[in-house]
């Protein structure tokens, strides 16, 4: 299970002078893993993933995918990975079967086993009943679906996904959710996803990359980046008076403790371990614990603690920012 | 499901399934093609119809009274009194003179049939200049990508795109000429129809050199209103400075070395001596040299610059 599918040494991308947009990343993704990429708005996402996906030359460095280098076969590299852009590709004033049967003539699958595949991964959208509508009669997350059978007509063995919810209401992007997982468990795909919803690469990701200004900042399952602030926050209070700050602070995996007018603010490791520890401890020597809360730290925290606070005057292209609000007023239509 | 894509598009394969996809488009939006045929038909019938050189020339248009009179020392050599002439000899005499001008000029007598011919040049550069751009939509739209991400050549992507034009040009040049017909074309006695082949031919050179300019223009500019106004600024210019409307010889000198450049006129030159003229075989020859220098040379550039940019 760990051979690694992508890997990436000292990959960059100049566009000019003053736009390195990736700069020297290294990171892997192992095989049937679900792989983050978090970021800002012109981070390096998009242009990491379109190297990966051979649209884009890297300027140095090496990539490759099941191995197979980017540059240099970036042909054979194509025929194994399936691509679900940020954009809704889909052809408007074709049916939704067509544009999959398109997608399979641009793989040179034979028109023959074109129409089963493309039956049978309709049938996983959940699109049968549509396949002969046009596709400007879609909802957003119709076609977003679409897009998902068009990227997996060539039976890829890495999935790369571009902002796959963008735009997308909750109950759609829930949903979306559930046919990516359905990917990974039913046939084993790797799959590469950027986002920009936290909560999004908290519930669907195995591990996880924060990229700023062409760097990555860290890598790690979510988990462990939400353990890396330093634990989770225990909020208590006592019935009795006296102050027991040094008691809690003797329980294992807790590391620090302020009293704040009665009630306790403890960081800790492992909070939802701990605090029945805490609680023990507590009782054992007489005290009752009248009001506990447990605050885990979210992928929200961790994201700020990386990226910083501020804002970002956004540095990409006005295309891609045209077709981003483009892609989310369709999601909408 | 997890054996690796054991297909490879052959080239041909996916210039065939991009071109299959545009033509598909093409078709399911009747009124763009009827839009667009549209637009040289009315050329055709208002002003084809309504500039009736032939006509201009013709002795009614001359008020010659019945009887005229000349002083008799102004023949030579002078004669003493004075004599008249008959108006209707002389009126039929410059009735004979108006279709040998024309025949001069135009080389067939009635203007409709000339300038018809120049209304299939006129729909085929428009076709071909707006179908690249097209590409400006599917880059914005994100198709472009998505494209580039499978194992379809680049070549491919360019060709079809190129091929698309030709085939739409092809078709709405057809159905110009049938209309021309209809509304009075007069093809010359040496029309037939291997000249068909011939006018396809010619077709297909001007667009492909056309087309693969412009759609490397198209790729560069992000937006759609710089291409169009690039189309609408050099569509004029390079229509009336050529044969299209009128012969090159009769143009002022810096005129003519525009239009003897053009590769228009060269598409109308040799469509007109494939139907209305008595064919010349070494007219033609010189025609298609230069269409085909002119497609070989544009399209190299063309999608040379269009290879450059979808590999950077």
């Amino acid at each position: 299970m760990s051979e690694e599918v992508i890997r990436t040494e000292g990959l960059t991308k100049v566009f000019s002078k003053h736009l390195t947009a990736v700069d020297h990343v290294n990171f892997n993704v192992k095989q049937g893993e679900i792989f983050g990429f978090l970021g800002p708005n012109g981070a390096g996402k998009t242009t990491t993933i379109n190297m990966l996906i051979t649209i884009l030359k890297p300027t140095e460095g090496k990539a490759s995918v099941l191995g197979v280098d980017i540059a240099k076969q970036d042909n054979n590299v194509r025929n194994v990975i399936g691509v679900v852009p940020q954009e809704y590709t889909a052809d408007e004033d074709l049916t939704g079967l067509e544009n999959v049967l398109l997608c399979s003539d641009l793989y040179g699958i034979p028109r023959k086993i074109a129409k089963e595949r493309a039956i049978e991964l309709l049938k996983l959208v959940e699109l049968t009943d549509f396949k002969d509508k046009k596709v400007e009669t879609y909802s957003g997350g119709m076609r977003r679906r679409l897009e998902l059978a068009c990227g997996l007509i060539n039976r890829p063995k890495v999935l790369f996904l571009d902002e796959p919810t963008l735009g997308l209401d909750v109950q759609t992007r829930v949903a979306s959710w559930d046919y990516i997982r359905k990917l990974k468990k039913e046939f084993g795909m790797t799959l590469f996803m950027t986002t920009h919803y936290l909560e999004e690469a908290d519930a669907l990701c195995d591990r996880v990359a924060i990229i700023d200004h062409g760097k990555i900042v860290v890598v790690g399952t979510p988990e462990e980046l939400k353990h890396s602030l330093g634990g989770d926050i225990i909020t208590l209070s006592i019935k009795e008076d006296p102050d027991v700050s040094e008691l809690i602070r003797a329980v294992e995996h807790v590391k620090e403790v302020k009293n704040e007018d009665g009630s306790y603010r403890i960081k800790a490791e492992y909070g939802e371990v701990t605090a029945p520890f805490i609680i023990e401890a507590l009782r054992r020597k007489g005290y009752t614990v009248t009001k506990l809360m447990l605050t885990e730290p979210t992928l929200n925290e961790v994201y700020l603690e990386y990226t910083g606070k501020s804002m970002r005057d956004t540095e990409e292209s006005r295309e891609a920012f045209r077709a981003q609000r483009m892609t989310m007023r369709r999601a909408r239509a | 499901m997890s054996r690796l894509n054991e297909h490879r598009p052959s080239r041909f394969h996916g210039i065939w399934a991009l071109t299959k996809r545009e033509l598909k488009k093409w078709l399911k939006e009747p009124i763009i093609l009827l839009m667009a045929i549209l637009q040289p038909v009315l050329w055709m019938g208002l002003f084809g119809k309504a500039m009736n050189i032939g006509n201009m020339f013709s002795s009614s248009n001359i008020n010659i009274p019945s009887i005229i009179p000349i002083p008799g020392q102004a023949i030579i050599p002078p004669q003493s009194g004075s004599i008249t002439i008959s108006g209707a000899a002389l009126s039929q005499m410059f009735g004979d003179l108006g279709p040998n001008i024309m025949q001069n000029i135009f080389g067939v007598t009635d203007y409709f049939s000339y300038m018809a011919v120049g209304m299939i040049s006129f729909i085929v550069m428009f076709t071909t200049m707006f179908s690249g751009m097209s590409i400006v939509w599917d880059r914005r739209l994100g198709f472009l990508n998505k494209v580039l991400s499978t194992p379809v050549s680049r070549g491919a992507i360019i060709f079809s795109k190129v091929l698309n034009a030709s085939l739409r040009a092809m078709f709405q040049a057809t159905i110009i000429l049938i209309l021309a017909v209809i509304f009075g074309l007069q093809v010359s006695s040496t029309f037939n129809v291997v000249n068909i082949l011939g006018i396809y031919a010619a077709i297909f050179l001007l667009c492909i050199g056309l087309s693969s300019v412009f759609l490397a223009l198209a790729l560069r500019s992000t937006k759609m209103e710089t291409q169009m106004a690039i189309v609408n600024l050099i569509n004029l210019p390079l229509m009336f400075a050529s044969n299209t409307f009128f012969p090159i010889s009769q143009m002022p000198d810096w005129i003519q070395a525009i239009a003897r450049v053009n590769p228009i006129s060269y598409l109308t030159e040799t469509i007109r001596q494939l139907t209305i003229l008595p064919m010349q075989a070494s007219v033609l020859m010189i025609d298609f040299t230069y269409l085909c220098i002119f497609a070989a040379a544009f399209s190299v550039i063309g999608m040379a610059l269009s290879w450059r940019y979808l590999t950077k």
